[in-house]
């Protein structure tokens, strides 16, 4: 447990890149197995202990520190597990050296709630602050120390020389610790049989388009949907519908997994039909409609019936058992195309090309477009292969333009992580009839990004200054900064005051220099609903 | 007869004493001023009168050119103020010169500490425990989980991490009075009598130090030398100057921060720090509760910084304290 607090510790104090990979790497040389395997599996969210839980460690801290001084230490901290593993008593008289990796592990799956307040307190005893640290982030997950599971994955294969393309392909057959992948590439054991498990493929990915212009000879224009980007695998007999992220979601979405009983993978936009939402009958409703069935373990027959799913069809990855993603997209597509008819036609569409003569008309139809289920258009390569990841100049994303809304700052919360001292999370709000009338402001949503370091040391300050109110993490300031609001959608929801929701909101502009009363009214964000 | 303790008075610039018509560590100009150490956030410029130690007064003349009206109180020296107010200055500790102030009227005790810390520190004399009825305290780092672990460990992190990279340089970023000589004593006591270099803005300070009779051995200015003077060196700045275009004239420095709020992460990685060394002029939480319990007063009144859970602590261990919410004390090494 000392090296894997070790690395975690020189890890969180990282700000290169290069050596993160490089501190990862030489961890996973250099520990033996099953140790390192955990590590990885920490380290890329992949552990799970059902008995510990974030609340089981808060719960601990209850018993020991007095709950108003725990409550202030860790609103200062921001970090759970840093705040514990800080204010834990040192224990008294002798404890068992620290435990491994791997008995930390055993210890912490073998726990139940039951046991877990007796167990855990017994492992932190034997750690220093950074092993208990290292321990809680391992229990619980969530690092936040600046390493994503790619840059994990990329480590690994840089440690072994093996290629990372080939570690995301086997990545999701296997489970911590991992013993045949570093069999594989450590050892040169032959690759893990993956031939009868229906496999995430990782996704290709586009960047944005941004103010680049491409030559539509070159590239297809394709709409991009407003749904969940997902990948159908059927394989020996088994079906299962993987997220853009690679979990697997095929218990939320039934009627798909029976949809597919041919060997394939396909990537497509996943959709649900209705007009309860706005969608125009038979085609797709809006993004609003598909979030009532995202998140469910179980799905009742009547959302089946109301909010049917569909899979409108991107790109085939494999057909008949046939691995497609060495040829061309042009070639895919015509794959595609043939393949759609095999498929249910209740469950499976095709995702039209779209026509135009050149860039410009291209960028016509864009703007011209009025369709909620619609998030803009996709460039793709029509020579390239299906890679995975982001490879610069084979696909581009081109979305439509956000809206925009003048709001109101109205309450700031403290930020987590990095931001643990900021108040970066701002809850902002519009009019609800004439300012100059005594009309009053009402929360319309909360953004906590799309602003420099430098502005948030500007909008901190500012907080600081014009708090009105404290409630716990929140303060509640004076009604004096106009922020331009981006966000992508707005719909009806009865879980805010204002009715309304939005969309992934995020700061656009901060406008320092506008009077709060010229900010936009209720009634205008109201307008902007597109469903 | 007045009301008990009515001859003080906490403002939010500053605490009053109305029979002597006098201030202590005001943050705005007033006529007179008693003043506890030499951080900006408790001296400043423009007073008709400003009494301090002899250290704290070369300080102020160092920073705010006050040279007139001034009067030069010893510790362990007693002034006799307007009104029958006696002031005392006892060493608190924190950096060259501070002093808490001990202040007795009609038979009533007041300490008003200033910053303090209790731990040893080459660069000035230690805390001294005072009774008294009130005692007014800061709780820069009032929070339970603030323990300042042993400056001889920061040393060695910091000498071992030197060590392993002979060809960069280790930049410590240290708040220009108090911590950065302090940093250089404790190096110079752990046996490193390698040169140090200094940012621009360390050199008058460090001079006003080695004036005073503090040993921190043999300084060099970075303007004076190049890139490859400098490799495997430790450089002293300001905090402001870490991330600053200045550093490029340094080969490949570690960054390092010396402050107590380096005991947590995130506010390491907000500076892009690279190596915290968790070193502070301040009493830590345990330092605080003890000197409360063994100063014992009637009353604790908290100047500045994390007096909720001081507060807290006061209730759990029934003592009496109030949260006196001064304007502009900043936590200085942050």
């Amino acid at each position: 447990m000392e090296d894997f607090a070790c690395l975690l510790e020189a890890l969180v104090y990282t700000r290169s890149r290069n050596e993160k990979l490089r501190l990862i790497a030489e961890y996973l040389r250099g520990t033996p197995d099953p140790d390192r395997g955990w590590a990885l599996g920490a380290l890329t969210n992949g552990l799970n202990f059902k008995a510990v839980k974030s609340s089981t460690v808060r719960n601990l801290m209850q018993d020991r520190v007095d709950p108003v001084l725990w409550k202030l230490s860790r609103d200062f901290v921001g970090d759970t597990a840093e705040t514990v593993s800080l204010l834990w008593p040192e224990p008294i008289g002798d404890v068992a050296p620290p435990p491994s990796v791997s008995e930390a592990v055993e210890t912490l799956a073998k726990m139940t709630r039951a046991t877990a307040p007796v167990d855990l307190p017994k492992l932190l005893d034997r750690l220093d602050p950074s092993g208990r640290y290292a321990l809680i982030k391992l229990a619980t997950g969530g690092m936040r120390i600046g390493v994503s599971s790619r840059l994990a994955k990329v480590a690994f294969a840089q440690a072994f020389d093996v290629s990372v393309d080939d570690v995301e392909e086997y990545w999701h057959a296997l489970e911590p610790p991992y013993a045949e992948l570093f069999a594989w590439a450590a050892d040169g054991a032959d690759p893990p049989d993956t031939k009868n498990v229906p496999l995430f493929r990782p996704f290709m990915l586009a960047h944005p388009l941004e103010e680049l212009r491409v030559d539509l000879k070159d590239y297809a224009a394709e709409w991009k949907w407003d749904g969940i980007r997902v990948q159908l695998v059927h394989v020996a007999g088994e079906t299962r519908v993987y997220s853009r992220s690679g979990d697997d979601i095929s218990a939320t979405f039934p009627e798909l997994v029976g949809a597919l009983d041919r060997p394939a993978v396909l990537d497509g936009e996943l959709l649900v039909r209705g007009d309860a939402q706005g969608g125009a009958e038979g085609g797709a409703a809006s993004f609003n409609a598909l979030q009532q069935r995202l998140g469910r373990k179980t799905v009742s027959k009547k959302m089946l019936a109301e909010s049917p799913a569909f899979v409108r069809l991107y790109d085939v990855l494999s057909w008949d058992g046939e691995d497609q993603r060495a040829l061309e997209w042009q070639r895919r597509r015509g794959q595609l195309e043939s393949a759609v008819p095999k498929l249910p036609g209740n469950h499976f569409d095709l995702s039209q090309l779209v026509e135009a003569r050149d860039f410009e008309h291209l960028a016509e139809i864009r703007e011209g477009t009025r369709d909620a289920a619609i998030e803009g258009l996709m460039l793709k390569r029509r020579d390239s292969l299906y890679v995975p990841g982001r490879k610069t100049g084979l696909w581009y994303k081109w979305k439509r333009d956000p809206l925009l809304i003048d709001c109101v700052l109205m309450y700031a919360q403290r930020g987590s992580g990095k931001r643990s001292s900021f108040y970066s999370d701002y809850t902002f709000g519009c009019w609800d009839g004439d300012p100059d009338a005594g009309a009053e402001l009402l929360p319309v949503g909360k953004a906590y990004s799309g602003f420099t370091d430098a502005e948030l040391k500007k909008l901190d300050r500012l907080v600081r200054q014009t708090t009105l109110n404290r409630f716990g993490p929140v303060r509640e300031v004076e009604r004096t900064l106009v922020f331009e609001v981006a966000f992508d959608s707005v719909h009806t929801s009865k879980r805010h005051k204002s009715g309304l929701a939005m969309r992934f909101p995020r700061i656009h502009r901060i406008r320092w220099d506008k009077p709060v009363h010229e900010a936009d009214r209720i009634g205008t964000l109201r307008k902007m609903i597109r469903d | 007869m007045a009301a008990p303790f009515s001859w003080i008075k906490p403002e939010p610039h500053g605490i009053y004493i109305p029979p002597a018509d006098c201030w202590v560590d005001p943050s705005r100009a007033v006529s007179k001023a008693l003043v506890t150490h030499g951080h900006a956030d408790h001296a400043r410029g423009g007073h008709g009168k400003t009494v301090a130690t002899p250290e704290t007064l070369a300080i102020m003349e160092l920073r705010y050119n006050t040279r007139d009206g001034v009067r030069s109180v010893a510790y362990g020296e007693t002034v006799r103020l307007d009104g029958g107010v006696d002031a005392t200055f006892v060493p608190a500790g924190h950096v060259l010169g501070s002093a808490q102030i001990l202040l007795e009227h009609a038979g009533e005790r007041v300490v008003i500490t200033g910053d303090y810390k209790r731990r040893p520190d080459p660069t000035c004399p230690p805390f001294e425990v005072i009774p008294c009825d009130i005692f007014i305290t800061e709780a820069t780092f009032g929070l339970p989980l603030f323990t300042h672990p042993p400056i001889a460990d920061e040393m060695a992190k910091l000498l071992a991490r030197l060590e392993a990279h002979p060809n960069r340089c280790v930049l410590v970023g240290a708040y220009a009075l108090g911590k950065a000589q302090r940093v250089i004593a404790e190096l110079r006591a752990a046996g490193h009598t390698q040169p140090i270099y200094l940012h621009g803005a360390m050199e008058k300070m460090c001079r006003l130090y080695q004036e005073h009779g503090v040993d921190l051995g043999e300084l060099r200015m970075v303007m004076d030398h190049e890139k490859d003077d400098i490799r495997g060196h430790i450089v002293v700045c300001p905090p402001s100057a870490l991330n600053d275009r200045w550093s490029r004239r340094l080969p490949d420095p570690i960054t390092a921060m010396a402050s107590g709020w380096m005991r947590v992460r995130q506010r390491a990685r907000q500076r892009n720090v690279e190596l915290p060394l968790v070193i502070s002029d301040h009493a830590d939480w345990h330092e605080l509760t003890r000197t409360i319990e063994e100063v014992d007063p009637h009353e604790t009144w908290i100047t500045h910084g994390r007096e909720e859970a001081l507060l807290r602590w006061h209730q759990l261990h029934q003592r009496r304290a109030r949260a006196l919410a001064m304007i502009g004390r900043e936590d200085e090494d942050e």
